[in-house]
């Protein structure tokens, strides 16, 4: 017998009572959200704002036209001297017109090129797949466009957010988005840059992963203050 | 198991240890400090008892019937794990879990294995077993690898090295870390990890990871951090490698918001951690990072024997906050090493006799005053005393009719203890027998013992009054009816 | 759990049984003696029922289920009339309340008679502000104390509230908050006997926090936590000291003219 069926066999045999109720997470969700007012668009990209601040992490909001450029403007404010991106990526057009020195296609295979991405880059650009406005969070599905490593290795995250992305909890994004339908290799949540607290409980950014986040938060005219 | 002999607890040396420790004021402060610091955390995420209560009753919902349904859900689980290009591997005992790990490493001829953060491969005493064949598993979550630095054991299962002072890791570093200089700064110590570490991890060839939810739908395995070390583990090695309790299926992606916010909350008291990343399968063709190769080891590791039993089962709830311990009175007297064992604490008190036997942990389940507290704030409603009694009565009996004998039952009885229990229920049976014996004590007040046993030990010794209440309300009958 | 505000409270009664615990007994009378009074004052005759010996708790916790059974049966026929059973100690009230259901589980009419008992079970404290509904008067001078109240009593009878209730309606009294109030005092019936390194720790940090309020004294529903506090003070040579909750009541609201 093999480990796989002795174990199974085990958990087979064992007393059962009754089986519970599927439990109905969805319907538990409206019960605790009745009688508090549905967000709106403008409360989601407040709380995003003020819960993202909370773990650290700084929100700039920008504009479809201008993002390029305030993003130019970060990393000469930041130092950074070289960008990495996924060159496949939508925005990857956008980002060489804004005449953003040092931008790094990944490009290769990791194993080709692990010492340059760990020790030789600064920043790190990923769009994003939405944001939870609840905790402050991003979405981030890695892909064969955007490698999973950009929003981990180098010592700043630049992330574009959608504000039409923004839902209210990870509940609500995960069924909106449907992604029991299918996951990719790799989905994130993030919420603010990598930290520890392991030694004598103080808190301390940048533990292995990135020690800025910073997300652009993509927005109308109008919502720039 | 041969190899590394399992760590065995005797009751002496727990009673020895955790005396040690009780006397040791620097470990109390320090606990006690921490302790305060996630207990305060974690009240302020809850201000709503009301709220909280029904969060809790859907959290022990998902994991009861997740339970109920585990044998179906691990076979859909790796179903779909396997169609995801994913290798599962069952393990039944901690040493079949370590050969398959050291197999797998050593096929692509390894030395170097970096860590994340895994209870389960501590509880098998993995890199024990990995060092025994040369190979190096390296933990790189910063606790972890302090207290790997100094050749301990984590002593929190979330803080690994909540018992050491900046000042102790900054001179383990100073002396174990070429180049590394006595500094104060914490952030110069997390940078000195996070130098030598990152090394490690362009270096290694096998990651590994622990799992906080597998979800059978859709073949995902979820990893709770704030670090980004298990980011790493999971992503820059060519193999990555999962190990996980057999209990940690759900069945649903939409089941794990629920247990994820419970989680962060109860443990650290953080609203959500830096991350969550959820790993579906190994890289696919055109990515450019990610591992070639992913495995899942599922152990059970004497998780069935809870299982056999509907009451034990609700240990198997557990979704490792660490909540219990940090509300536990003796956890916070004796810090996490005096237990001996990998889970330590109330949460350990009810695990470890499954995973090591009565024999060598019957003590371990006495180590309670039964206040409540971590039942109480158990995100999942584990009623930890009800079995902490329960594993108390096993210990010092045969199994109940009709039940399958635990690992190492009875391995406390005691002719004495039984003789003992049998004449207080004698004594206390018999009402005459008993008003007699308490006309005696009064009696005889005077005779009492001044040595009680533990009692005596930091209090003057118990005295019967003057007269018992029983015979005070006779008295005061005869003379007012 | 009872959670305040979650048990339904009968009128008052005019008689009740008193059900006075093993360690109240043998160890101090004076707290039963006193609960009495509180009853009786109230207008309740107390029925005491003379073959009560113990609710069976310490076999219970102790992992030997079939002598606590035994203990237990000798005492669910000691009240037959429907009257309730007033216990003046949080965790035996507990035990009588919650944990008799479960201990015969196995057996439907011996559950059936438990779950009875059990329904009829008040902690005194519970007792006196929701079916007496006392209103005391307080005829001390000023004092301070801290008030502890057992594990059991906060998690199974919700009695914290109860204690406090009652102590704010004295006047003079003023109620102090010791640190980690919530925190288990380490007595914990055999626990103290089986690890006393541990239970002594708890315990020292126990009076410690109530000796640092700068309360005169300390009350505690449960006898089982006095007597620990107590006898550890009294080994440090502390005349900081403990009083059963029904004694501090009585003694404050008691107009001197009544013999014990």
């Amino acid at each position: 017998m093999s480990a796989r069926q002795n174990i199974l066999r085990r958990l087979r045999e064992a007393p059962q009572g009754p089986l519970p109720l599927p439990p109905d997470v969805g319907a538990f969700h409206a019960a605790q959200a009745a009688g508090t007012a549905a967000s709106t668009r403008h409360s989601r990209i407040e709380l995003f704002c003020e819960k993202m601040a909370f773990w650290h992490g700084e929100v700039v909001r920008v504009t479809r036209a201008n993002w390029p450029q305030t993003l130019r403007e970060l990393c000469a404010a930041k130092g950074v001297r070289s960008l990495l991106y996924g060159e496949q990526s939508a925005h990857a057009a956008a980002l060489a017109a804004a005449g953003i020195t040092g931008l790094k296609p990944y490009d290769r295979p990791v194993d080709e090129w692990k010492k340059e991405l760990f020790e030789d880059t600064d920043a790190g650009l990923t769009s994003t797949r939405g944001g939870i406005a609840e905790t402050g969070t991003l979405i981030v599905w890695p892909d064969v466009a955007e490698p999973r490593l950009l929003s981990l290795v180098p010592p700043i995250h630049f992330a574009l957010l959608d504000a039409d992305q923004l839902y209210d909890s990870f509940l609500d994004a995960l069924r909106e988005q449907r992604w029991s339908e299918g996951m990719p290799t790799n989905a994130l949540l993030v919420s603010g840059p990598s930290k520890t607290a392991d030694i004598q409980v103080t808190l301390a950014y940048g533990a292995h992963g990135p020690k800025e986040l910073v997300v652009l938060l993509l927005v109308n005219e109008e919502e720039l203050v | 198991m041969n190899a590394q002999p399992m760590k065995f607890v005797p009751a002496s040396e727990f009673k020895q240890r955790a005396a040690v420790a009780v006397a040791d004021q620097h470990l109390r402060k320090s606990f006690r400090g921490a302790m305060d610091f996630l207990i305060t955390k974690r009240a302020a995420q809850f201000p709503d008892a009301a709220a909280l209560e029904s969060q809790r009753l859907l959290a022990e919902h998902i994991r009861k019937y997740s339970l109920a349904r585990l044998p179906e859900l691990l076979e859909q689980l790796e179903r779909k794990l396997t169609d995801n290009g994913v290798k599962v591997h069952w393990a039944e005992t901690a040493e079949e879990a370590c050969a398959i790990i050291i197999g797998i490493a050593q096929s692509h001829s390894t030395k170097l294995m970096v860590k994340g953060k895994s209870m389960v491969s501590e509880e098998v005493e993995l890199n024990h077993a990995m060092a025994d064949v040369g190979i190096d598993a390296l933990e790189s979550d910063m606790g972890e690898y302090i207290v790997q630095l100094d050749g301990e054991k984590p002593s929190h299962i979330i803080m690994p090295a909540i018992h050491k002072t900046k000042e102790q890791i900054s001179r383990l570093f100073a002396d174990k870390v070429p180049g590394a200089r006595y500094t104060d700064s914490v952030d110069e110590l997390i940078g000195i990890g996070r130098a030598v570490l990152r090394e490690k991890f362009m270096s290694a060839e096998v990651g590994m990871s622990g799992v906080n939810f597998a979800v059978a739908e859709t073949g995902t395995l979820c990893l709770v951090e704030n670090e980004g070390n298990g980011r790493m583990c999971t992503t820059v090695p060519n193999v990555h490698i999962a190990i996980t309790g057999i209990e940690k299926v759900v069945e649903k992606l939409e089941h794990v918001p629920p247990l994820f916010g419970l989680l962060t909350r109860s443990a650290t008291g953080q609203a959500i951690t830096t991350y969550l990343n959820m790993i579906s399968g190994p890289r696919r063709p055109g990515e450019k990072d990610g591992p070639r190769e992913l495995h899942l080891v599922l152990v059970d590791n004497g998780r069935t024997q809870a299982y056999a039993d509907q009451q034990l089962r609700s240990t198997l709830q557990c979704i490792r906050c660490g909540a219990c311990m940090n509300h536990c009175p003796v956890y916070t007297r004796i810090g996490g090493h005096a237990y001996g064992t990998t889970y330590p604490g109330p949460i350990g008190e009810i695990i470890s006799p499954h995973m090591l036997g009565l024999a060598a942990t019957h003590v371990l389940p006495t180590a309670s005053s039964l206040c409540g507290a971590c039942g109480e704030v158990c995100p999942v409603r584990i009623p930890i005393p009800e079995l902490l009694v329960r594993l108390r009565e096993e210990a010092q009996h045969d199994a109940r009719p009709g039940h399958a004998p635990l690992l190492g039952q009875g391995a406390a009885k005691s002719r004495l203890v039984d003789a003992v229990w049998a004449g207080w229920a004698a004594l206390y049976t018999r009402p005459a027998l008993y008003r007699a014996f308490g006309w005696l004590a009064t009696r005889l007040r005077v005779l009492t013992p001044p040595f009680q046993g533990g009692w005596t030990v930091s209090r003057t010794p118990m005295k019967p009054a003057a007269r018992t209440l029983h015979e005070r309300m006779a008295a005061r009958k005869s003379r007012w009816q | 759990m009872d959670q305040a505000g979650s048990r339904h409270y009968p009128d008052k009664p005019t008689k009740v049984y008193l059900f006075g615990t093993c360690l109240i007994d043998l160890f101090c009378p004076d707290a039963g003696i006193d609960a009495v009074q509180l009853l009786e004052r109230e207008g309740i005759e107390v029925h005491f029922p003379a073959d009560q010996t113990c609710c069976g708790q310490p076999a219970h916790s102790s992992g030997f289920p079939e002598q606590a059974r035994a203990v237990a049966l000798a005492q669910l026929r000691l009240f037959p009339e429907p009257w309730p059973v007033i216990v003046p100690s949080g965790s035996c009230a507990g035990t009588m309340r919650h944990h008799y259901p479960e201990m015969f589980a196995d057996d439907p009419q011996l559950h059936a008679e438990v779950s009875a008992l059990a329904e009829r079970v008040f902690e005194l404290s519970e007792f006196l502000v929701h079916v007496a509904r006392v209103e005391l008067s307080d005829r001390g001078a000023p004092t301070r104390v801290a008030l502890h109240t057992s594990c059991a009593a906060r998690r199974e009878m919700g009695t914290l509230e109860h204690g406090r209730s009652l102590l704010a309606q004295l006047a003079a009294v003023e109620v102090v908050m010791h640190e980690h109030e919530s925190e288990c005092c380490g007595f914990g019936g055999t626990f103290s006997l089986k690890h006393p390194a541990i239970s002594s720790a708890m315990a020292g940090d126990k009076v410690d926090a109530l000796r640092e309020t700068g309360a005169r004294s300390f009350v505690s529903a449960d006898c089982g936590c006095m007597l620990s506090l107590n006898h550890t003070l009294q080994k440090r040579g502390d005349d900081f000291q403990g009083q059963h909750l029904a004694s501090f009541l009585w003694q404050r609201t008691n107009d001197g003219g009544e013999p014990r």
